[in-house]
């Protein structure tokens, strides 16, 4: 119980980014708030607060968020500075008041990429990251009957090792977090989950190929090995994946085979 | 309005009648599925996996979602598990069994011939999503694992972690996204369905808001399947997600499709409890924990105030293990609500609400060790003391009953069609399969099963059974049906202008607190009079006026503005809930009537005047809807007192 316990409401200051769409230029604005119980989650603060502007006349401020549980990676703000806040594997909706301290300032920032266009005030666009997955994130398989579930069998360190990967939430963090606006560990998590059954083995190389072609398109940046991104991530994904992603794609470049044969079924 | 409720269920021996049906369906040729426009709302467990399997089909599919990307609808928050008949652990499971215990578990409410056919393909579902690679846990053999939920003795529940529910949709949505490449599912994201175009009697759009810019946009389909999730946001608090909404389903009703059995709540044991008045949403805590957890209370009211670890057990009442030595902790979640509740009232809650109970570790810590415990449950356990502040391996988890899923939902035939030609309605959205409780796990199995393995064949089915209409969005119906959506709109603004006492939060939270208090877990005559009377009155206010600023009006991103809609919506549902409550003079499953009760407690069921579905329809007045009813016939699990002890 490192944190404080004390109870007692505080009062904090909110500089809050705002910003009409993805054209205009955006600027801080400033709101003071009291009442602000340290139990309270960072996000129901600013429900909070956005009561308190509605009351005021001003418009409230923009910000998403949804399961508010830490695992569907709608919430996304960078808090003095860091994405998702100051706790460590804990997404903006698991971040609580008593983190912070009577008087406290609070810089809230958008995810700020290239490849993430704000679309209004915090709420930024992340459907690059649904085109990188549309491209290869997934297996083959059709709905419709398999094999039993058990008639391939998967070591247990390997079902561990692609769930770990698996965990990611999708939030964009990681390149938030990142100098160059990478989105490698997004992209290497899916990769690597994906590469560690056999279940993904069929489409591998081509889901390395296109993923990482995609990524590029999309305007993220390179990565460098700062390793940012694993600091940030809420669901603590190892930089190691990137580290995988790149020798599945070298392993992907050598094998490189077409995808079909000239000629027809017919 | 005339309706006959006819659920079209096969004939037959149970065990065959979905292979009948399938053996006998209509269908429609490759070449004439690409013809076919289907809309499919929501992308959860349900939507997503009828998206996907309907788009490798051939069908041209638009798929609708509220959020920036279809990954983040609330299925992914389920953690525990998904059942599945498998019969992996050589316990004595079957198909039979699963069905069996599903009919039981929702204490004879549900219909025979769904429930079979949901325990059928559950099989299926496990194998569909290990194929797409679906991480589930497994054992140093390389072979699945399984463990046990409550409301059954055996370990069935397939698991990834305490993150089931995230990765199963991940892998539907991973699926989807693949059709979205091939290019037979379109998707639309950040778009709320405000409205169901109907032509000629048949469903065949919609009416959609994009909440980036506030157009509304009109869709033409050959039919539409609504996967939109349930509505326990009514009580503003509670396990869903904060956007989650009952809009589309009760546009649907308001329509014309009847809504069934809206009081069926399930409120689930274990949750983090309620502290203060802050609150945005309630935190479960996995039933799982309940396989290696011990529920108490101190047995006398003075210990309440102690430490835990300081209570000697000979002080302690482990009330289920007492009360229900068979199925002990595992009891199902309406039968632990309410005897969390009992203890609660009897003065004998911890905590400084006093309104939680323990959950403790203690014992199984000291049986198997804190590592194994934290392999099992560690995501869990670090969530909750985030959350509290208390570390959950040293001092017992506090846990209270809250909101967790709705039972009921649109009423659906066996091809899961509501009343309306062409309205289809999957996953929690419907109110088909789970009686009036759900077991633990068994919302996962249904969400997949419906999307996956049961819409593209009863949807082909629909389609191939007669000739539609052309029709386009210019057709009148649309014109009429964006029209009303636009008065409704203007209205929001002209009520955010004459403004109010209330900001549309407060009165949404006001909302909730009367649907907990009279609506939630015990329900009484006098009381369910006093919630229809006290949600009248706050429709009169919100139809008055509210603090809300729009200062571009409806044209632009606003969520509080999306919040008004859905508050208004959820206005008409909460009486209706109460009006069902009110109705329903019996006890069964989470639907707890206090004048209803055996002599220690327990759900008193009256199966001579309620065993049927309640099936509602919009009359136009959301006080006086009207009432018709499906007879339940149950030819293979026969009504008894449900037994846990």
């Amino acid at each position: 119980m490192s944190k404080s316990t004390d109870k007692k409401p505080m009062n904090i200051t909110f500089k809050l980014w705002r910003q009409k769409d993805a054209k205009s230029e955006g600027a801080f604005e400033t709101h003071a708030l009291g009442g602000v119980s340290p139990d309270m989650s960072f996000l129901e603060a600013m429900d909070l607060l956005n009561d308190d502007l509605t009351k005021k006349g001003i418009a409230p401020i923009e910000f998403e968020s949804d399961c508010r549980e830490g695992i569907c990676g709608t919430c996304s703000c960078v808090i003095n500075g860091q994405a998702h806040g100051p706790e460590r594997g804990a997404a903006t909706c698991q971040l609580y008041m008593r983190n912070f301290k009577d008087g406290d300032t609070l810089v809230v920032e958008p995810w700020r990429a290239a490849a993430f266009p704000v679309i209004k005030d915090l709420v930024v666009d992340r459907g690059a990251f649904d085109r990188i997955i549309q491209v290869g994130g997934y297996t083959g398989a059709k709905t419709g009957p398999h094999a039993d579930a058990n008639a391939m069998l998967v070591a247990k360190p390997d079902a561990d090792q692609a769930m770990d990967a698996a965990a990611c939430i999708g939030c964009g963090a990681c390149v938030a977090a990142c100098p160059n606006s990478s989105a490698s560990l997004f992209v290497s998590a899916k990769i690597s989950h994906l590469a560690m059954l056999p279940q993904g083995h069929p489409l591998r190389e081509r889901r390395v190929l296109r993923m990482v072609d995609q990524m590029d398109q999309e305007g993220f940046g390179h990565c460098t090995n700062i390793g940012e991104c694993q600091s940030a991530c809420p669901k603590d994904i190892k930089i190691d994946f990137i580290a995988q992603m790149r020798r599945e794609y070298v392993k992907a470049v050598m094998n490189y085979r077409p995808e079909s044969a000239s000629g027809g079924t017919g | 309005m005339d309706i006959k409720l006819d659920a079209k269920s096969p004939q037959g021996p149970i065990e065959n009648r979905w292979a009948k049906f399938k053996g006998e369906m209509k269908l429609v040729s490759p070449a004439n599925k690409r013809k076919h426009t289907v809309i499919v709302v929501g992308t959860g467990l349900a939507g997503g996996a009828a998206a996907a399997s309907l788009g490798e089909q051939g069908y041209q599919v638009k798929s609708f979602c509220i959020s920036d990307s279809p990954r983040r609808a609330h299925s992914i928050a389920a953690q525990g598990g998904i059942n599945a008949a498998k019969g992996y652990m050589n316990d004595g499971d079957s198909v039979y069994r699963l069905f069996y215990e599903t009919v039981k578990g929702g204490d004879y409410r549900s219909r025979e011939s769904n429930v079979h056919r949901l325990a059928e393909v559950s099989r299926d579902i496990i194998d569909q999503s290990v194929a797409a690679g679906v991480p589930f846990a497994r054992e140093y053999s390389g072979e699945l694992a399984n463990r046990s939920f409550g409301g059954t003795q055996v370990s069935r529940t397939f698991y990834a972690r305490g993150q089931t529910g995230q990765q199963l949709l991940i892998g539907a949505y991973q699926a989807m996204m693949r059709q979205v490449d091939e290019g037979t599912v379109k998707m639309h994201t950040f778009r709320e369905m405000l409205d169901l175009v109907i032509v000629d009697g048949k469903a065949r759009g919609i009416i959609v808001r994009n909440l980036l810019t506030g157009e509304i946009e009109r869709h033409v389909a050959d039919a539409v399947v609504l996967a939109t999730g349930g509505y326990g946001r009514v009580f503003f608090l509670s396990t869903n997600a904060f956007n989650s909404n009952c809009t589309a389903a009760w546009r649907a009703h308001k329509r014309g499709a009847l809504f069934g059995n809206p009081c069926f709540t399930q409120i689930h044991p274990t949750c983090i409890p309620v502290s203060g008045d802050h609150q945005s949403k309630l935190t479960l805590m996995s039933e799982s924990l309940r396989n290696d957890g011990r529920v108490w209370v101190p047995k006398k009211k003075e210990d309440c105030g102690k430490h835990p670890n300081e209570i000697k057990d000979e002080d302690r009442d482990y009330y289920l293990e007492r009360r229900y030595p068979t199925f002990g902790n595992l009891v199902p979640r309406d039968v632990a609500s309410r005897a969390a509740k009992v203890v609660c009232d009897e003065g004998r809650g911890v905590g400084e609400s006093k309104r939680a109970v323990y959950l403790d570790f203690r014992d199984a810590i000291k049986r198997v060790g804190e590592n194994v415990i934290r392999e099992k449950y560690g995501n869990l356990f670090d969530m909750y003391h985030e959350i509290t502040n208390e570390n959950p391996y040293q001092v017992p988890m506090r846990i209270y009953p809250a909101v967790h899923y709705t039972m009921g939902g649109l009423w659906v035939d066996y091809s899961l069609m509501s009343n309306i030609p062409g309205l289809f309605v999957l996953g929690e959205a419907n109110f088909s399969d789970h009686g009036a409780n759900r077991l633990g796990a068994s919302a996962l199995m249904q969400g997949l099963a419906d999307g996956y393995f049961v819409i593209p064949y009863t949807l082909t089915n629909y389609l191939g059974s007669g000739k539609l209409e052309k029709v386009d969005v210019g057709h009148d119906a649309f014109a009429k049906a964006e029209g009303d959506t636009n008065k409704r709109l203007e209205s929001i603004v002209a009520r955010a202008k004459v403004g109010g006492a209330r900001t549309v939060l407060e009165i949404y939270r006001d909302l909730g607190t009367t649907m907990w208090e009279y609506v939630g877990m015990e329900r009484t005559d006098a009381g369910l009079k006093t919630a229809i009377t006290k949600i009248q009155a706050l429709r009169k206010e919100f139809a008055a006026g509210f603090k809300l600023v729009l200062p571009n009006g409806v044209k632009e991103r606003n969520q509080l503005l999306e919040v008004a809609l859905r508050v208004e919506d959820f206005l008409e549902l909460g009486e209706l809930m109460a009006i069902d409550a009110l109705d329903r003079r019996e006890s069964c499953g989470g639907h707890f009537r206090a004048e209803s009760q055996t002599e220690d407690g327990e759900a008193k069921r009256d199966d001579e005047n309620f065993a049927h579905v309640s099936a509602w329809q919009y009359t136009g007045d959301p006080s006086k809807p009207a009432l018709h009813k499906e007879k339940l016939v149950f030819e293979y699990v026969h009504p008894t007192t449900r037994s846990y002890k």
